[in-house]
């Protein structure tokens, strides 16, 4: 009873790996248990701002309790703007890990795509090294040349990249880039805006592909309790007796083929 | 010290739920609260049938406190009973069900289902803002109000708690239409109709338009209704709105209430009522309070 709580974690390091990017490393029990596609409840040190900013995992070190975050800063005096400005030594509450990750034994002698676009790339990293399968093929998209993340993709599998400005890789998006490269998987792991992943669940649904797809939402709680951070599901849903999961509890993975986006 | 609240014939350990809305049926906190350390616990509104509520966004932040367009999205009493009664029944705690309807009928139904249910106290929320049909049009009407609080307490077996809106311009009359219709007991404040707007979109944020807003932003408002219901019903009061610690909460009694609802500010500390409870003890022993009754509206 009680055995979990908001804990105070430390910031290890910080920085910039493009516009409006951010890495950071943190000191936390939430590393241990901590798992790929699971998210991390962030505050700031703002009393203003009540709620926790959900924020995937990026990289897990059980061994030492560290886990890095990649965000995005939303705008000026956001909270992740805030959480842009620590440094090492600073000190934020944060509560994790949250949610349900992507189901790794699916991997399993298969060929995977395992696809991230925009600020859904990060939590693919963590996935890219812990994922045992036949084929790892590693297609993120951006938005230009600033391919945050590539070289440690690299580290990890074959890596097709995408950018909308046409300047590394394949012109266009993720589905462009599996397109032009003439890819081909039987399993999907995929995070990104809600574009890619509806193109993704069409894609998968038409070529018979299991495929696992992490949303996002507005969350309040982040536990499951205030109903804020719902999608629609194809069956009534087992705790909400209607067609909503909790994206924050029951997902944020899902399996495409579960959900209406 | 004796941290005891006697709230309609009701025995409460402690002063100290949850409002409806922000910690579910208890069982998204359980590891996060030792529930046996509250009061009661106050349910998610319930209704007679599931309910999908609003499309997303649902909920925003805003200085010092959110905005939720949730819309009363709940499974229904019958999952509701099956599940989350006997959920809440393996703690020592005091269950009060919240029920929310979009008509006279509605409510009735929950509250007659419930009547035989292992339950404590009912909530009914008249005071929604964000569903169109029943809810705000039963909660901003003094007529209406009297008219549902006796239509439920033909049925109720437990005693009847009316949960008021601020969207008035009189809570005092709200309140007292309710305590003439036969309420147990009042709670308040709900939350205060709002709007948010993205500038760079040039839209709303909540798919709903408007939401209500809660959190420590709406506290000073809360503390100042109370009070007004305090000098005009004698059934006791449950405060809530925007208590973020034990000194908010202590406001809330001191200006009338006898007992408090924790809330939004359970989103930015799960286990916040658990300190509120200390907190409360701690002040009572600082000043010399041998009871919570002697601290209920003496300002």
């Amino acid at each position: 009873m009680a055995e979990r709580k908001r804990e105070t974690a430390v910031v290890l390091s910080q920085e910039q790996l493009a516009e409006g990017i951010f890495s950071m490393w943190i000191q936390t029990e939430a590393a241990k248990s901590a798992a790929p596609g699971q998210f991390i409840s962030m505050y700031t040190n703002d009393s203003s701002k009540l709620l926790p900013r959900p924020i995937s995992i990026c990289e897990i070190d059980r061994k030492n309790s560290r886990l890095r975050v990649v965000y995005r800063v939303t705008g000026e005096n956001t909270g992740t703007e805030q959480f842009s400005r620590m440094k090492a030594g600073d000190t934020l509450p944060v509560i994790g890990p949250l949610g349900n990750g992507f189901p790794l034994e699916a991997g399993k002698g298969k060929r995977v795509f395992l696809m991230g676009g925009g600020i859904g790339v990060p939590p693919i990293l963590e996935l890219a090294k812990e994922l045992e399968c036949e084929e790892k093929q590693i297609v993120v998209g951006y938005r230009d040349a600033d391919t945050f993340l590539r070289e440690e993709f690299e580290q990890n599998g074959k890596v097709y990249i995408s950018t909308e400005d046409g300047s590394v890789g394949t012109q266009g998006n993720v589905m462009d880039a599996i397109r032009e490269e003439q890819l081909s998987a039987d399993l999907i792991y995929a995070c990104g805006p809600m574009p890619m992943l509806r193109a993704i669940k069409y894609y998968a649904e038409e070529h018979e592909i299991e495929c696992y797809i992490s949303l996002e939402e507005r969350m309040a709680c982040g536990i499951g309790a205030c109903l804020g951070c719902v999608c629609k599901t194809k069956e009534k849903d087992h705790h909400s007796n209607v067609n909503n999961a909790r994206i924050c509890k029951d997902g944020p993975v899902f399996l495409a083929s579960e959900v209406e986006i | 010290m004796d941290m005891r609240v006697n709230i309609a014939g009701v025995e409460w350990k402690n002063p100290v739920t949850v409002a409806s809305g922000t910690f579910g049926s208890g069982a998204e906190f359980e590891a996060f609260v030792d529930l046996n350390r509250l009061g009661a616990v106050t349910t998610k509104g319930v209704a007679n049938i599931p309910w999908e509520g609003n499309p997303t966004p649902r909920v925003a932040e805003v200085a010092s406190g959110m905005m939720n367009a949730v819309g009363l999205q709940n499974p229904g009493i019958d999952l509701f009973c099956k599940r989350d009664i006997p959920f809440l029944r393996k703690y020592d705690t005091k269950i009060i069900v919240n029920v929310c309807g979009r008509s006279e009928e509605d409510y009735c139904e929950v509250v007659e289902r419930l009547a035989d249910e292992d339950v404590d106290m009912l909530e009914i929320n008249i005071s929604c803002p964000n569903v169109k049909e029943g809810g705000i049009a039963f909660g901003q009407n003094p007529v209406a109000a009297e008219q549902i609080t006796k239509a439920v307490k033909r049925y109720a077996k437990q005693p009847v708690i009316m949960k008021l809106s601020p969207n008035v311009t009189d809570i005092a009359e709200m309140a007292r239409a309710v305590e003439a219709g036969g309420a147990d007991a009042v709670s308040l404040i709900n939350t205060l109709t709002g709007m948010k707007i993205d500038i760079h979109r040039r839209q709303f944020v909540l798919a709903n338009r408007t939401g209500g807003v809660s959190g420590p932003a709406i506290h000073p408002i809360a503390v100042r209704m109370v009070y007004q219901v305090a000098h005009a019903v004698k059934v006791p009061i449950i405060g809530m709105g925007g208590i973020a610690n034990a000194t908010d909460a202590i406001e809330m009694l001191l200006a009338g209430a006898s007992a408090v609802s924790v809330g939004t500010v359970n989103f930015h500390n799960p286990a916040v009522t658990m300190e509120i409870v200390d907190g409360i003890q701690a002040y009572m022993k600082r000043y010399g309070f041998e009871h919570i009754s002697d601290m209920v509206g003496i300002v």
